[in-house]
């Protein structure tokens, strides 16, 4: 069985993208691969606890996407730590910005993450961004 | 003597089925079978190929007025 080490970079705050890379995360982790997704920009502000933001649709594929039994991406992003031991990690300067803890982030992420290490970690890997 | 559950993720999209396959396997013996039930036809593909890259066992995969039935056998 062959793997790969799956990275993928968060930064869309619009549904569509944070579905698809929900379902690269969940679907790669349970295939086996070993995957780490960071989350930056405007996709960290789904992950503060008690956010209940719903992301926009950017096109008419997430206005019908939203009215149909499409598993949430937040869902999806901790099936992928559940089921297939992926690793979710806020991006620290998106913290620093919005002013956020690890406490106030959903317990099934990892410590605050930077660039230089996330780069140096993916540079033998896929690298997916959204 | 093996088990089999049902699994009904009819109504779900991809790739719901999918994850309610594999919480599912987590939870049953080595021997055991799970059936899901899916509506989904992304997932009737997407299914047995997960299964076989992971390495458990397609037992049956049949489709029934739109319905998908895959049998899935814990291997390990």
């Amino acid at each position: 069985m062959s793997t790969s080490k799956i990275f993928v970079m968060v930064v869309s705050g619009s549904l569509e993208r944070l579905q698809m890379a929900a379902m690269v995360a969940s679907v790669g982790a349970v295939s086996g691969n070993e995957v780490h997704v960071f989350l930056s920009m405007n996709a960290l502000q789904y992950f503060i606890k008690g956010n209940d933001k719903t992301a926009p649709a950017e096109g008419s594929f997430g206005e019908t996407m939203a009215q149909k039994n499409v598993p949430e991406f937040k869902t999806l992003f901790e099936n992928a730590v559940e089921l297939g031991d992926a690793k979710i990690s806020p991006c620290s300067m998106a913290m620093d910005v919005l002013d956020v803890n690890s406490e106030d982030l959903e317990p099934y992420m990892t410590e605050p993450l930077g660039l230089t290490k996330f780069l140096s970690d993916s540079a033998d890997g896929q690298i997916w961004s959204f | 003597m093996a088990e089999r559950k049902v699994i009904d993720a009819r109504g779900s999209f991809c790739p719901g089925p999918l994850m309610e396959l594999i919480a599912g396997i987590k939870l049953i013996e080595i021997g055991d079978e799970l059936e899901v039930l899916s509506s989904d036809k992304g997932s009737s593909s997407d299914i047995p190929e997960w299964v076989n890259k992971v390495g458990h066992e397609i037992v049956s995969n049949t489709e029934e007025d739109g319905v998908w039935h895959i049998v899935v056998r814990k291997t390990k």
